[in-house]
């Protein structure tokens, strides 16, 4: 594997590990499944862009992005406890009414935006190549997007957010609104997933209408395997496993593009990723039969 | 815990497999990537393919080819973009619109061919198609639509009301909709749309446009191409001639077309790709069209879907499948 596609796996990665951050606070601290981020990604590109090419600030759209993306997540959430429906099918009609409106958005399904100015456009001028840059500048990001989570989730309002994700009977006996955390939290879920999107547009030079396609498969991916291969019995090692099971995918996708020594094709592809991300899981359980039983790693 | 750390030591093991690479004795490097597998696009790859083959490009002998797919996800392709950029090949060739954007994000040096792509400058691929001035060069294939629009008169001249069905989600299809409702009017029809965003709604949608046309034109659309046998199937059951953007849609039940297939465009595309390996500056190319327009007629689909055709349209045609 070359410097530059390590680098671009890392960099891809880190871009993802804002998407994971935002599925960890849906799935596992709301307990709430949450397919919106299929729509909300390619939403968060879609508003971004569409500001850039009208001369925008960038720095502006891609706010601009997290706001649309938080609103995708309160529709989402209101559906579901105004509403009362299920919150797998609330996710799923958000998502695919999605599809629409990020095309009426852009009023095209690909706003390119090759030789804008964009957020990433200072680090052109840096003595370092953008490839070392971009990832550098990404990872002071994500840190700091994951710390002030951590503060968040470990805050008041955090703590009963979390409560009610746990049991959210017990929370309302405490005197919690559950419905307003839900609400709050899955916008801020999707303003993550959206302000990764805006993110991505800007880094890889368009926005397209199919930017969602599996994006939600790609995080559950990351905040799983990222428990897989660390503990995360507090807040700050399970956002620490979002962003090290985001890049370990893109690794594993790196690895799998890179695997044509073994005569597999580009066909194989998907599958190779598979494989490579379910050894990772397996692997020490293997290696350690002897050891006692499995902890889940559920921690909220 | 320590078994938590083990994992970090398998994923890297895993991880590591992919790291060394086959090294191909070879005088040149041809890296291609595709966004999807799709019949049109990799037509395209086998045409560049043998192109290069003709030119003395041999894969594994004088060549060493690169070939990679995103399986429709964009992030993938992001990464692909990456990895060809690390391996520095001699030309990337980038088919379909989001690859060929990512590689050109990627990359400000290395030559970029660029194919099957209807509108490169709405995509930012080059500023301007005459001399695209940078490391970007490629072809395009935006489909003849006045030619195709007298087509369809020639083919039903009492055809006043014309079915269209196309993915808003495709970049390409949105800029040939736009042709098409400009060039229709001017042939004495008006457009009726209907929309696939998967290849699953094209019957529905070929469907919704009974009763209501009287001639269906399929542009180059990724989405319903994959699906075209749902549209013939609706022409055949309500007698409506459906016309084709490629020729290659002619075999799978159009009556007509008057186009390219994607494997000519490959071949055109090779060719710009031999022209770099021995040495043109990709700035200095101007981004290609397609010229030909070879008819393409099906009789068994005219019968079915109650048309007849003129002697003089049958004596113009390339290929009559009977």
């Amino acid at each position: 594997m070359s410097q530059i596609a390590f680098l671009g796996a890392i960099e891809v990665g880190l871009l993802f590990a804002l998407v994971a951050l935002g599925v960890y606070l849906s799935f596992r601290v709301l307990q709430f499944p949450d397919l919106t981020v299929d729509g909300s990604f390619p939403l968060g590109a879609a508003v971004c862009a569409s500001l850039i090419v009208v001369e925008v600030n960038p720095y502006l759209a891609s706010l601009a992005a997290a706001l649309a993306g938080a609103c995708a997540g309160m529709v989402t959430a209101w559906l579901n406890v105004r509403l009362k429906i299920l919150h797998l099918l609330a996710s799923i009609l958000t998502m695919i009414a999605l599809y629409s409106i990020n095309l009426r958005i852009m009023g095209r399904p690909n706003i390119a935006l090759l030789g804008e100015t964009t957020v990433f456009s200072p680090l052109e001028n840096l003595d370092m190549p953008t490839y070392i840059a971009l990832p550098i500048a990404l990872f002071v990001l994500v840190i700091v997007v994951k710390l002030a989570l951590d503060w968040f989730l470990n805050s008041e309002v955090g703590l009963a957010m979390r409560a009610t994700g746990v049991n959210p009977r017990m929370a309302r006996a405490q005197g919690i609104h559950t419905n307003r955390y839900i609400l709050g939290g899955m916008a801020l879920s999707n303003a993550l997933v959206a302000l990764a999107g805006a993110l991505f547009a800007q880094s890889q030079g368009a926005a397209d209408v199919t930017l969602g396609v599996g994006v939600i498969v790609v995080g559950l991916a990351a905040v799983i395997g990222g428990e897989a291969v660390m503990t995360t019995a507090t807040v700050f090692r399970a956002t620490l496993a979002c962003i090290i099971g985001s890049i370990l995918y893109r690794l594993a996708v790196a690895g799998a593009l890179n695997a044509d020594m073994l005569g597999l094709k580009a066909q194989d592809l998907n599958l190779i990723t598979a494989v490579l991300v379910t050894l990772a899981m397996v692997l020490p359980g293997v290696r350690m039969p002897f050891r006692g039983k499995r902890k889940g790693g559920m921690t909220s | 815990m320590i078994a938590k750390r083990m994992g970090f030591a398998a994923m890297a093991a895993a991880v590591s497999l992919g790291f060394s690479t086959l090294s191909v004795a070879a005088d040149k490097h041809v890296a291609i990537t595709q966004i999807v597998e799709h019949p049109a696009l990799d037509a395209v790859r086998k045409g560049v393919k043998d192109v290069l083959a003709e030119a003395g490009y041999v894969e594994g002998k004088s060549l060493k080819w690169s070939y990679e797919s995103a399986q429709g996800n964009t992030a993938t392709a992001a990464q692909i973009a990456k990895k060809f950029v690390g391996d520095a090949p001699d030309v990337i060739v980038a088919i379909a619109t989001p690859s060929a954007q990512t590689v050109v994000a990627s990359t400000k040096t290395i030559p970029v061919v660029f194919s099957a792509i209807t509108d490169p400058i709405g995509a930012k691929l080059v500023s301007n198609t005459a001399h695209p001035g940078k490391n970007v060069t490629g072809f395009t294939d935006l489909s003849p639509i006045a030619a195709h629009m007298a087509l369809v008169k020639r083919v039903m001249p009492t055809a006043k009301r014309l079915g269209v069905i196309s993915n808003p989600g495709e970049v390409n299809s949105v800029s040939l909709v736009t042709l098409i409702e400009a060039e229709a009017p001017k042939a004495g029809m008006s457009v009726v749309l209907a929309a696939a965003t998967k290849s699953g709604e094209v019957l529905a949608a070929a469907r919704s446009l009974v009763g209501k046309v009287d001639a269906i034109y399929i542009p180059t659309d990724n989405t319903v191409i994959s699906a075209f046998e749902a549209v013939v199937k609706v022409g055949n059951e309500a007698d409506i001639p459906v016309l084709a953007g490629d020729t290659d849609s002619v075999k799978r039940g159009a009556v007509a077309a008057a186009g390219f297939n994607y494997y000519d465009i490959g071949r055109q595309t090779g060719q710009m790709v031999v022209k770099i390996l021995k040495g043109a500056n990709p700035g200095d190319m101007a981004v290609e069209g397609n010229a030909m327009t070879d008819l393409y007629l099906n009789m068994k689909s005219a019968k079915a879907q109650g048309v007849t055709f003129s002697d003089a349209l049958i004596s113009e045609a390339k290929d009559i499948i009977r």
